[in-house]
């Protein structure tokens, strides 16, 4: 069946991850204290999955989301669905644990091509980066491993041709925008604010607390060698944690009892350029 | 706050792994930065990296490499010339139409072929929309590891590099190795690394690559190259003088305030986060973690509590003064100048007082 | 086509969650449908479980449910300005292997809470409000309408276990427009604090025993109210309330009332080193008895803080919200049974099983409270003041003889409450509305 009869396959790599706003570190073991914080899906995927589902709107097909994570974060793939998405994929194993982006590209792409047995897929969705790695290298990392087109920082899909399986995008670039034309299968990761994210209708909502999330193991994703899963799989090793040092001494605090506030800036302005002689003579000689 | 890594870490913990490099590895050497070019203009990451280059070479004792891909033209001649200004001492050089307008592609070929053949042992690029476009998948490739936004490069004792970063929201720092990998990728922001001074007498050697593609390889087609019109595009990353406001300003209308103060100063005006997030401000004019990391002379905190996330953005300013209605605020520990105040009432002075001071015929001393 | 459940349960809170819980464990079909993001994540209490009300429910709780520390110690202390009077009790029975009450975190213990509520076969749908009730020609109400598109939902019966505000029983015309005098706004930071400090400051011996203390008097600036402060395990809950009339009329802003109580010479040190990590506000029903509006109706019924459910004086709401939304779902349950249509006639059953039960009982006897305490403000601002001064001098050894003594703290007690028949009044009236 041609892609324009079957519709668009697209499949979205979300992650599960904690509310970064809300993390503390615990001032005397300086542990991230995770107890408590409430995970969220990667607030960038859910522009990625947006942008699927409009794909989905337009030329049909199908929208599965895939996540790789510990079971909770099916939680993550549950909204996912409730939001509007097909189907769902989980893939969990202790010896995922510790992977950095290299092994996580890994893992992905295996579950992606085990999903494009049943299904080719015609357009892998990431979001921008994640909250709380913001390495933005799955994404590419997967395009390698499976020789999927990569156009990331993608503002717009501006036209897609599921029966030529071309695709034209706008990509952010410094200075401006690139238009570019691919082929499917491509990878897109997709930048934020680049459209608003739908609520999923009641039939959506009741699906998704009924569905039954597809859960895989390293073996049942396809991954036959698990050394490259986890931290074995990871180049990069994190030797250290710790806290930013404070700077030893706090700011001069300007004096402002009882002053009026052009009092107040007239004094700021006296000791600003004591601190930086140069910069008021920069600044005078620019307003000349 | 006590530094947790004081004590060692556990002999058989990750954290104490040691380097044990493969054969295939041993004989990587040099310290490599990919110099973002498009249109013929250099990102000046390029050369913030460069003179972080420098330095990491000189530890290890080793040259400084370039690596400089574009179409065959004036234009890449001059940025060739130019990375020995910044330090570099070789530039590995492809030219060819294919590279004119940046594809991932044939970059990543040119860029995967250029290692493979050279062997670094450090690669560096820009953490810009490019940079993390081609570190992703030339990592891959050479399945290596890459660390991207490091803050901080170093050499360790084992001379691999070290590179730190932010996590978990900037609450906490890690330092990353690459140690049994090569070459040890990693990417830093723009302004995250002090520009360098250029020396314009220094030379260096030049190495040629040809990438051996034809268009017909590459699949993906550059159809036009829309510029950025806005006139009021933010600069805020190079910007030398800059004024934000946080949520201590407490009305979107109120950051006019803050664009007066700018304008007064000749400066840019920027935003934390959180305004972002209202949408009192495009996510262009954004200062953190997350956001621009600037570098200015001076630069202003109106209203800003001085959360981590922010601190990281800001904290290479020369001269950070800060207004906040706290006198407890975050802000005060690292700012130079503290003024509790509330923002609302001050801004408007003080773009009078200066705006005053610098019209005025006589410069103060 | 549209969907058909036995029951449709408005809220995920502890009273939407007892309703539904029960109601899936006697095998009804039942959808739950909570207008936050997770369950639990609108929910807002300082926050204490009483065991007893969950402990009918699921006798093994204390097994799984994430629980803080569970109380040994209660402080009960009259403040004024600078100083504090109080009672203390402190018992190791309370470390029975069975503890009575905990002090827990609403936005886990509702998420696990919630887990064992789909587990009984439940479908829970979040981030979806109810807007309206449907009805049928007759007025019985058949389903509900959200905010999601898809159309309406239908059930047999509805359960409102809406909260406090209880929107949708106000517009669909079940109940009145919530009174600001029936109505206490609260507001309450948690401030993370170190277990071992904690454990310092209060005095115990592991991370798993916990001290409450209560607070009257100038905590509420002349405004019927109270303050609160409980120990989690790596935290403290403190928070002020008081009547949402009274913040309208004194206009003083809620954070206002909570930064004094924190800067309280009482409270200050026990906060020291704390961080802030969290400050909400929620609305508490005072109106007692008097206050709770139609419980059942053809097709519906009311439970939890929507029913006004608060015991005012124990600081009891959430314990009631959860018995009375397992009265509701155990008669929703013998009603479809029986076959039984859920009529207002046939849901007498809930409300005479309500009375029946502590719920109802403990509300029946302090009916009078809140217009005592609305009528004698000299409970939050005279009394206290003159226990402290009482004490002060009681405890001040100055060289004054102690007959003089007492002499001079009597008369200061009568001078400040007028008149001796003023005391007498007081302590009668109270007395009076306490039993």
């Amino acid at each position: 069946m041609t892609c324009a009869a079957r519709g668009i396959h697209s499949v979205v790599c979300i992650k599960q991850v904690p509310d970064s706003a809300q993390i503390r570190v615990h001032p005397v073991t300086n542990t991230i204290m995770r107890q408590g914080v409430p995970t969220i899906i990667n607030p960038y995927d859910l522009f990625a999955l947006e942008e699927a589902l409009r794909l989905r709107d337009d030329y049909g097909g199908t929208v599965t989301v895939l996540s790789m994570g510990p079971p909770i974060a099916e939680e993550a793939l549950r909204r996912a669905l409730g939001i509007g998405a097909d189907a769902a994929v989980l893939i969990t194993d202790r010896r995922f644990a510790g992977s950095d982006t290299l092994a996580t590209s890994f893992a992905l792409s295996k579950a992606l091509a085990k999903i494009a047995e049943d299904r080719p897929i015609d357009i892998v969705f990431t979001g921008k980066q994640t909250i709380d790695g913001d390495t933005a290298q799955v994404g590419p990392g997967i395009a390698r491993r499976m020789g999927l087109n990569q156009l990331t920082y993608v503002a717009a899909i501006d036209a897609l041709d599921p029966a030529k399986g071309e695709i034209t995008v706008r990509r952010r670039s410094e200075g401006g925008v690139q238009v570019l034309r691919s082929k499917l299968p491509c990878l897109i990761t997709m930048l934020e604010e680049t459209n608003t994210l739908r609520r999923g209708s009641i039939q959506d909502m009741l699906r998704a607390a009924r569905a039954e999330i597809v859960t895989w193991s390293a073996e049942e994703a396809g991954i036959v060698d698990p050394m490259q899963c986890g931290l074995r799989g990871s180049p990069t090793v994190v030797k250290r944690v710790f806290a930013p040092q404070p700077r030893a001494d706090r700011a001069e605090m300007v004096a402002v009892e009882g002053k009026s506030p052009s009092e107040i800036g007239e004094a700021i302005l006296d000791l600003v350029f004591a601190e930086a002689p140069k910069l008021e003579a920069d600044l005078a000689t620019r307003f000349k | 706050m006590a530094n947790a890594s004081k004590t060692p870490p556990p002999a058989n913990s990750r954290a104490a792994m040691q380097m044990r490099l493969a054969e295939k590895y041993k004989d990587y050497r040099h310290v490599w930065v990919f110099i973002e070019m498009e249109r013929g203009r250099v990102h000046p990451v390029s050369w913030e990296l460069l003179g972080e280059g420098r330095k990491l070479a000189n530890d290890l004792g080793v040259e400084l490499g370039a690596v400089v891909l574009g179409p065959r033209c004036e234009a890449t001649k001059a940025v060739i010339g130019e990375t020995y200004h910044y330090g570099a001492d070789v530039c590995y050089i492809c030219e060819d139409p294919l590279l004119t307008d940046y594809r991932n592609e044939p970059y990543t070929r040119a860029l995967t072929d250029l290692v493979n053949k050279y062997q670094p042992e450090i690669l560096l690029l820009g953490a810009t929309p490019l940079g993390r476009d081609l570190a992703g998948a030339v990592a891959t490739t050479l399945q290596t590891g890459l660390t991207a936004d490091a803050t901080e490069l170093k050499i360790a004792e084992d001379k691999s590099l070290a590179a730190t970063r932010p996590t978990f929201g900037g609450t906490l720092l890690c330092t990353i190795h690459t140690l049994n990998h090569r070459p040890q990728m990693a990417t830093v922001r723009p302004r995250v690394m002090a520009m360098p001074e250029p020396d314009r007498t220094r030379h260096g050697r030049m190495v040629w690559h040809s990438l051996r593609m034809v268009e017909a390889d590459i699949v993906t087609k550059v159809l036009e190259f829309v510029s950025d019109r806005q006139s009021d595009k933010a600069n805020l990353a190079y910007a030398d003088i800059v004024v934000a406001g946080g949520l201590g300003l407490q009305s979107a209308a109120n950051l006019a305030l803050v664009q007066r103060l700018a304008a007064a100063l000749g400066g840019e005006w920027g935003v934390t986060r959180p305004l972002v997030q209202k949408g009192w401000a495009p996510p262009e004019r954004q200062i953190g973690q997350t956001g621009n990391t600037i570098r200015p002379r001076l630069y202003i905190a109106a209203g800003i509590s001085g959360a981590i996330q922010h601190r990281v953005g800001v904290e290479g300013a020369d001269l950070i003064v800060a207004i906040n209605t706290d006198p407890e605020a975050k802000i005060f520990d690292f700012a130079h100048l503290g003024v509790v105040a509330d923002a609302v009432k001050v801004l408007p002075a003080l773009t009078e007082a200066f705006a005053r001071r610098l019209t005025s015929p006589e410069p103060a001393i | 086509m549209p969907e058909h459940f036995d029951a449709i349960v408005v809220g995920a809170g502890p009273s939407g969650n007892a309703a539904a819980y029960t109601m899936g464990k006697a095998g009804l079909k039942v959808l739950q449908i909570d207008r936050g993001e997770y369950p639990g994540s609108k929910n807002v209490q300082g926050a204490i479980l009483y065991a007893d009300a969950l402990e009918r429910m699921i006798p093994d709780f204390r097994e799984t449910a994430p629980l803080e520390r569970h109380v040994i110690e209660q402080r009960f202390w009259i403040t004024d300005e600078k100083s504090h009077t109080g009672t203390h009790h402190r018992n190791d029975d309370f470390n029975e292997e069975r503890p009575n009450r905990y002090t827990i975190l609403r936005a886990q213990f509702d998420r696990w809470f919630s887990r064992q509520v789909r587990a009984t076969g439940v479908t829970l749908i979040t981030e979806t409000t109810v807007t309206e009730l449907v009805r049928n020609d007759a007025g019985k109400v058949i389903g509900v309408l959200t905010d999601r598109e898809g159309g309406a939902l239908y059930a047999d019966v509805v359960v409102l276990g809406e909260g406090v505000n209880g929107l949708v029983g106000q517009r669909s015309g079940l109940r009145p427009e919530i009174r600001p005098d029936h109505v206490a706004l609260a507001v309450k930071e948690t401030h993370f604090l170190p277990e071992e400090s904690i454990r310092e400051r209060f005095n115990l011996s592991n991370e798993n025993e916990g001290v409450v203390i209560e607070v009257l008097g100038s905590v509420s600036s002349g405004m019927i109210g109270t303050g609160f402060l409980y120990t989690n395990k790596e935290s403290i809950s403190i928070g002020v309330g008081c009547l949402v009339k009274d913040f309208a009329e004194k206009q003083i802003a809620p954070y206002e009332l909570l930064d004094r109580f924190k800067s309280h010479p009482s409270v200050r040190p026990l906060l020291k080193g704390s961080e802030m990590k969290e400050y909400v506000a929620h609305l508490i029903p005072e109106g007692g008895y008097d206050a709770i509006p139609d419980l059942t109706g053809d097709g519906w019924v009311i439970v939890g803080d929507a029913g006004q459910f608060v015991n005012a004086v124990h600081r009891e709401g959430s314990n009631l919200a959860m018995t009375s939304g397992r009265i509701a779902g155990e008669s929703i349950a013998r009603l479809k049974a029986e076959g039984r249509a859920f009529t207002k006639a046939n849901l007498r059953l809930y409300r005479d099983a309500l009375e029946d039960s502590v719920v109802i009982k403990d509300l029946r006897k302090y009916r009078k409270i809140p217009r005592l305490l609305k009528r004698n403000r000299q409970l939050f601002t005279t009394y206290p003041q003159i226990v402290n001064r009482m004490m002060q001098s009681f405890l001040r050894v100055d060289g004054q003889d102690k007959r003089a003594k007492e002499a001079e703290i009597l008369r200061g007690v009568k001078a400040a409450r007028g008149s001796w028949f003023g005391v007498a009044g007081d302590l009668f009236k109270v007395a009076r509305a306490w039993r």
